[in-house]
């Protein structure tokens, strides 16, 4: 099996599955719980906590475990909203994130809140220049991507955050980092932003559990409610195996982020240039996007078509994002590619667990693809 | 862009002879805070300590957070490490600092030259980078009195470096350099604090915790490590000894009135402390204690339970208002810890009515119904150690 879909979920790795059957068969009890088995839980839980803080450089009562990066980014935008509701009644979001932003923030655009959607360059890069001219002083919140999840491109948070900033001092500053935390490095410091989001599953860890960061003093509300856990914030007994196993995962991906970045750097780098040797095909992402998310363009063949073709050869890529499923990529259409690159997109995305072998595999039956398999017009 | 972290030291620099020394300490504990981090370069130069990375992804944030906790810093920055050539410079200042000089109205330029070959003053220097940024950045204006922001260019032997306002550091004399010295601690929002204080001095911290299972449970002795983790980011790894106290305090609550027990039992703590210090190695014993705070904390109660120490025991708190003490707290991020509500060794068994002016001759009385050389023997016997890190 080649499997280049890595943005749209990973294999779980061993140890981080190991830490979730250990939790779930022997250090099972209530991390609430008075006596020592849900104390020992409990020491799970902050032990992953330590391990994920620590790698976004913020304090440990800073992160709350939600459900995944849908809840964080969900949470990020309806709690900060509702919480500041009196401030303003406007957020600026850019028009290529994930749709569990660009929804929720369509889910308030229904109920009174304006939204800004502010565009990429034609580099796939959302600009600084652009957000500061959409907030205004009744902005309550700025959302942003780090790594764009069907291009690969990185945004300049930190520019962003502070040219927003500069506009209104209050406003809130949100991060969809899901595509980045674990292959680049997260930092809440130097990105500036209040709240980050950021997955479990996209780095060898469990589905169902992600965190969300958020930075000591800002106003927000909960969007769950019903028990004392993790402050109020966000209630409910924790999803104690799958955090611990995030935990685990975390662990490994930062302690390898350096050298799993060159390793994928090469990989894509040999798919690059691999690719722009087939005559016709287009490379969607920029030179200069996150070596983790190729996407590119046959031309040719119908980006369903080829990845049911890849499948049949045990190759595993995306037409874009998996939430999306199957419909036309958004993110295409906000960067300016034709219909027809649009139509024609494959989005690979790499981990640490591909080899070189794996984009040969690829670039050859992509080539037979191309060969064999009807053609658009 | 070479980002490096050009480290003041303060009162290191007056050590004379043994500078070196101070210094040397200061960068091992540098070296051994930022080891999770990656690989790094520390070099002396001009009461200078230059700490650079040596990995692509190494995390400067996390760096420049763990040497504004490290003892025997005064002052630090971030800076960018470049060649000396002038228009290099310029063009460099206007990228490094290019977030702060948009955002920012007033700025000047400010040089230090020691390397005196330099072709151009420092006035000089200042002229030039000076204009340039005018020249990029169009809302900006020299404000030589109160600019928002400062542009420092320091000529060094070896390279020139760019940086803005520099941070405060901690301050104090490098964790260590001293000795090593046992706090006691219970839980509460005083101890780390004078822990914090007497590394903050100098001292190697080991920590000394009574626990009364089933009284005290696992989660209390677990805020204590959460402490230890916290005051670890400033005093580096601290050994924490976990003595099983049940006993002791069993035989208090039998045997002894109950207006004296808070005391008797601090005595048995003090004993045991020493007994344990003696073997770690450390030379003194270190108290959170604040006078008049409780009924323990009286003059006459300090002068009853100092008797039983052949130790010094170090109080650097004796003179503080709690609101100071909290102010600290807060200041090293222990006091959201500290409040957690746990019962501790001090809370469990406490009497209505302790007393406040003991004698010292009451207690060879109140004691004598117990066998102390022996529970004392057996409590040191059975404690535990563990290294407590902040990472």
């Amino acid at each position: 099996m080649v499997y280049l879909d890595n943005s749209a979920t990973t294999r779980v790795s061993e140890k981080a599955a190991q830490k979730a059957l250990y939790m779930m068969t022997e250090c099972f009890g209530n991390p609430s719980s008075l006596h020592n088995l849900g104390f020992k839980a409990e020491l799970e839980i902050k032990n992953a906590r330590r391990i994920i803080s620590q790698a976004l450089s913020c304090r440990e009562g800073e992160l709350y475990f939600t459900s995944g990066g849908t809840e964080s980014n969900n949470t990020a935008i309806l709690g900060s909203v509702q919480a500041n509701k009196r401030r303003g009644n406007k957020i600026v979001v850019s028009s290529y994130e994930h749709s569990s932003v660009l929804e929720a923030a369509e889910h308030l655009s229904q109920n009174g809140i304006e939204v800004v959607y502010v565009k990429p360059q034609k580099n796939g890069k959302i600009t600084a220049e652009d957000i500061s001219k959409a907030v205004d002083d009744k902005t309550l919140l700025v959302s942003v991507m780090l790594v764009n999840n069907e291009i690969g491109t990185v945004n300049d948070v930190a520019t962003i955050a502070a040219a927003a900033r500069r506009k209104n001092s209050k406003i809130i500053v949100h991060c969809d980092a899901v595509q980045a935390f674990g292959k680049i490095p997260v930092n809440v410091g130097r990105l500036g932003a209040d709240l980050i989001s950021i997955s479990a599953h996209k780095i060898h860890g469990p589905k169902g559990v992600g965190a969300l960061f958020v930075k000591k003093g800002t106003k927000i509300s909960p969007i769950i409610f019903g028990g004392e856990q993790q402050n109020r914030f966000r209630p409910g007994t924790e999803n104690a195996a799958a955090i611990a196993s995030f935990g685990v995962a975390a662990e490994e991906a930062v302690k390898n982020m350096a050298k799993a970045y060159s390793d994928v750097k090469g990989l894509r780098q040999r798919l690059v240039d691999e690719l722009s040797r087939v005559s016709g095909v287009v490379i969607n992402s920029p030179e200069d996007a996150c070596p983790y998310i190729v996407n590119f363009s046959t031309m040719c063949i119908k980006s369903e078509t080829i990845l049911h073709f890849l499948e049949q050869e045990e190759i595993y890529v995306s037409s874009g994002s998996a939430c999306a499923k199957g419909k036309k990529s958004h993110v295409l259409g906000e960067i300016g590619v034709s219909d027809l690159a649009a139509d024609t997109a494959v989005r690979v995305s790499f981990s640490t667990e591909n080899s070189q072998s794996d984009v040969d595999a690829l670039i050859g039956s992509v080539k037979k693809a191309m060969d064999t398999l009807q053609k658009i017009k | 862009m070479k980002e490096i972290i050009l480290i003041k030291n303060g009162e290191i620099a007056l050590k004379g002879l043994n500078r070196s020394t101070f210094e040397d300490a200061m960068i091992k504990n540098i070296r051994r805070r930022m080891a999770h981090l990656g690989k790094i370069e520390a070099r002396k130069a001009q009461s200078t300590v230059t700490i650079a990375p040596q990995d692509e992804f190494f995390d400067m944030d996390a760096a420049s957070d763990i040497v504004s906790k490290v003892f025997g810093v005064s002052a630090f920055c971030r800076a960018c490490e470049i060649e000396k050539d002038m228009s290099v410079i310029c063009k460099t200042a206007a990228e490094y600092l290019k977030n702060e000089l948009e955002g920012a109205k007033t700025f000047k330029v400010i040089a230090k030259r020691s390397d005196k070959k330099f072709p151009l003053t420092s006035p000089e220097i200042c002229r030039e980078v000076g204009g340039y940024l005018l020249s990029k950045f169009h809302n900006l204006k020299v404000d030589v009195i109160d600019p928002e922001v400062t542009v420092v260019i320091e000529i060094r032997d070896k390279n020139a470096y760019i940086h803005s306002a520099q941070t405060d550091g901690a301050g104090g004399i490098p964790t260590g350099t001293g000795g090593r010295a046992m706090l006691l601690i219970s839980g509460g929002i005083d101890s780390p604090v004078a822990g914090y204080m007497m590394a903050k001095r100098g001292l190697e911290i080991t920590a000394i915790h009574f626990a009364s299972p089933p009284y005290t449970s696992e989660r209390a002795l677990e805020k204590v490590k959460d402490l230890l983790r916290q005051m670890a980011q400033y005093c580096g790894r601290i050994k924490l000894y976990t003595v099983s106290f049940t006993e002791v305090q069993e035989q208090i609550r039998d045997r002894v009135r109950e207006e004296y027990s808070t005391l008797v039992m601090r005595r048995f703590m003090m004993r045991i402390a020493n007994k344990i210090a003696e073997k770690d190695g450390s030379l003194a014993l270190i108290t959170g204690e604040s006078l008049g705070q409780v009924a323990s904390q009286t003059l006459p109660a300090i002068c009853c339970t100092d008797a039983v120490s052949q130790m010094p025991v170090f109080r650097p708190l004796i003179g503080m208002d709690k609101e100071e003490i909290v102010a600290i707290s807060r200041k090293i991020d222990t006091f959201d810890i500290s409040v957690q509500p746990f019962e501790d060794c001090c809370t469990v068994f406490t009497p209505k009515h302790p007393k406040t002016k003991p004698n010292l001759s009451d207690f060879e009385k109140v004691e004598s119904v117990m066998d102390i050389d022996a529970l004392v023997n057996k409590a040191a016997e059975e404690t535990r150690y563990e290294y407590i890190t902040a990472v």
